[in-house]
């Protein structure tokens, strides 16, 4: 018996741990260091239906226990991706989760009919949270009837079931959890990246040239436990959860919070082999706690 | 091939004010494939700073297994890597990029390498490898004045060395420039490393001659995934940027937009 395989809504997961999207690429540079068959799954970049260039440099600065980056989602556009980047991941027996961003409802829409159609692409990553592009991204995440509207409609050309990554720049994410499930999405993943700015310190000015970025890494661990912790409490859809992992120790904690399954991204940079040395250490982690099967852990928190 | 290897230091000095030199043993020698490439060095071991910091290889001795990095002490990050001492290891991923071609400079050519501040480090390697196989070296360094000027010995043991400071405390006074307009257009390539001003400078000198150009730029992952380290291409196709740590940071003089 798999203890740590996870079932979801079209990903049968071998294991619960995946790279986030933004922080592997399309899986290319991190296959020269692990076979990427070990993964749960793989969240790629996200895909816009044109080739974006994104924002200009600086585009990253360290901040203290994490990062602020405004990449812009700079991507090869949708063609690309479902002719090069796709058939190459075939090679690994691995799901692929597509992160579909775009600047208005019909990019989206138009984007996720296709990509949703490649043989590999599993589920959805309805992308309203992006906090680096100045139109679509985040505009769609902060409005519950506007996300619900959004995930509808995505909803109902996608081939594969629909998880849309939340924003934690709001001032109640439960609405927007709920609101999104109302839209008919089959799951939920969060967080994204928070709001942030950082200064030169001879100039006064913001390091990055977009002025804010996504604030990422272990910096924002507790606010990610926190928001999962509470929309866990209020939709009945599964969650992935994300922000600031970088131990085993960490995805129990995302766990027992409430997500079924969890995303790695910072930490990547860091430690490339973070998701299979993670992926290693879980069994131990299980006999520690006395546990058999991993999805025993989903919730804990919760339990009298 | 990328290893994460942990390194041990084998020596760690101050050479001048903040600039240090680090000699690291390890197996990720054995990789590396040209002078120019780099390292993707953790500072410590906590996630307080929690990227991994760029650095140049300035030396490469393989029968040793060891690499020489020199860097600047200036942010929290490189302050801690400079707390390291002999026999303690460091966490190293590399070696990341492509570097200088030496297969460009035939033997018995003239080559100029240019290099300034903390750009310069790379060159060193270069100029061994080229003056090892029957290239002429000629240097010109730059520096902000006499106390941040480095292996300026070891540069002169391989061929002819100008020394150059903004305020003239060491060698010549003012910029790399006003050294390379005395020294004349009779070489076959150069190579060159440094600020972005000084690159373009540079370039905008040697513009009928062959030369390749190392860029820097504020990195994430260090191998081509999170898109931080792009730079602006001439070329207005899709390839508008292009990535420092995966695709350079060597670039031919002419391909980024500078």
């Amino acid at each position: 018996m798999n203890r740590l395989s996870v079932d979801l809504p079209g990903l049968q997961l071998k294991n619960p741990i995946m790279p986030a999207s933004g922080c592997f690429g399309f899986g290319q540079e991190y296959s020269k260091f692990y076979d990427l068959s070990l993964l749960g799954a793989i969240m790629i970049k996200a895909t816009t239906w044109e080739t974006r260039l994104g924002n200009p440099t600086p585009r990253v600065a360290e901040t203290a226990s994490g990062m602020l980056n405004a990449i812009g989602l700079q991507n090869p556009g949708l063609k690309s991706v479902m002719e090069g980047e796709l058939p190459w991941l075939e090679q690994y027996d691995v799901p692929i989760i597509a992160n579909v961003a775009g600047t208005e409802t019909a990019d989206y829409v138009e984007v996720a009919k296709m990509i949703s159609t490649a043989p590999n692409v599993k589920a959805l990553e309805l992308n309203i949270s992006c906090p680096n592009v100045k139109e679509g991204g985040i505009t769609f995440g902060v409005d519950p009837v506007i996300a619900k509207e959004l995930t509808a409609a995505v909803k109902a050309v996608s081939n594969v079931p629909v998880y849309v990554k939340l924003s934690p720049n709001v001032t109640d994410i439960k609405k927007v959890a709920i609101a999104v499930e109302e839209g008919g999405a089959d799951g939920i993943t969060m967080i994204n990246t928070l709001l942030g700015m950082r200064l030169d310190e001879k100039t006064g000015k913001p390091v990055i040239a977009n002025k804010t970025g996504g604030l990422s890494g272990p910096a924002i661990k507790p606010v990610a436990i926190k928001m999962v912790h509470e929309v866990f409490q209020v939709v009945n859809i599964p969650i992935i959860g994300m922000g600031g992992i970088t131990s085993t120790q960490d995805v129990i904690d995302f766990l027992s919070v409430g997500a079924s399954a969890v995303a790695v991204g910072t930490a990547n940079f860091v430690n490339p082999f973070i998701c299979p040395t993670i992926i290693d250490e879980l069994p131990a982690k299980l006999d520690e706690l006395g546990i058999n099967h991993i999805s025993e852990l989903i919730g804990r928190s919760h339990r009298p | 091939m990328i290893l994460q290897d942990i390194m041990v230091v084998q020596s760690h000095k101050e050479l001048a004010h903040n600039i240090f030199e680090l000699k690291l043993t390890g197996k990720l020698v054995k990789e590396i494939e040209s002078p120019g490439q780099f390292v993707h060095v953790r500072v410590s071991d906590s996630y307080d700073m929690l990227l991994r910091r760029p650095i140049s290889i300035a030396s490469i001795d393989e029968d040793a297994s060891e690499i020489t990095l020199l860097y600047r002490a200036e942010g929290d990050g490189t302050k801690a890597l400079s707390k390291k001492r002999e026999g303690d290891t460091v966490d190293v991923l590399g070696p990341l990029g492509i570097g200088f071609p030496v297969e460009e400079t035939a033997a018995g050519e003239t080559a100029f390498l240019i290099g300034g501040g903390i750009g310069v480090p790379p060159l060193y390697e270069l100029s061994k490898q080229l003056t090892a196989k029957g290239v002429t070296c000629v240097h010109v360094l730059g520096f902000q004045s006499e106390n941040v000027v480095f292996y300026e010995e070891e540069f002169k043991a391989l061929g002819e060395t100008h020394i150059v400071t903004v305020d003239g405390s060491a060698g010549t006074q003012g910029f790399v420039t006003n050294v390379m307009a005395k020294l004349g257009n009779d070489f076959a390539t150069y190579y060159s490393c440094g600020p972005m001003a000084m690159l373009n400078a540079v370039q905008i000198a040697y513009q009928d001659k062959k030369g390749f150009l190392s860029f820097e730029q504020r990195m994430g992952c260090g191998v081509g995934a999170c898109f931080a380290c792009v730079c602006e291409t001439t070329d207005k196709s899709d390839k508008a940027y292009i990535k420092v740590c995966s695709d350079g940071p060597v670039f031919p003089a002419g391909v980024v937009k500078i």
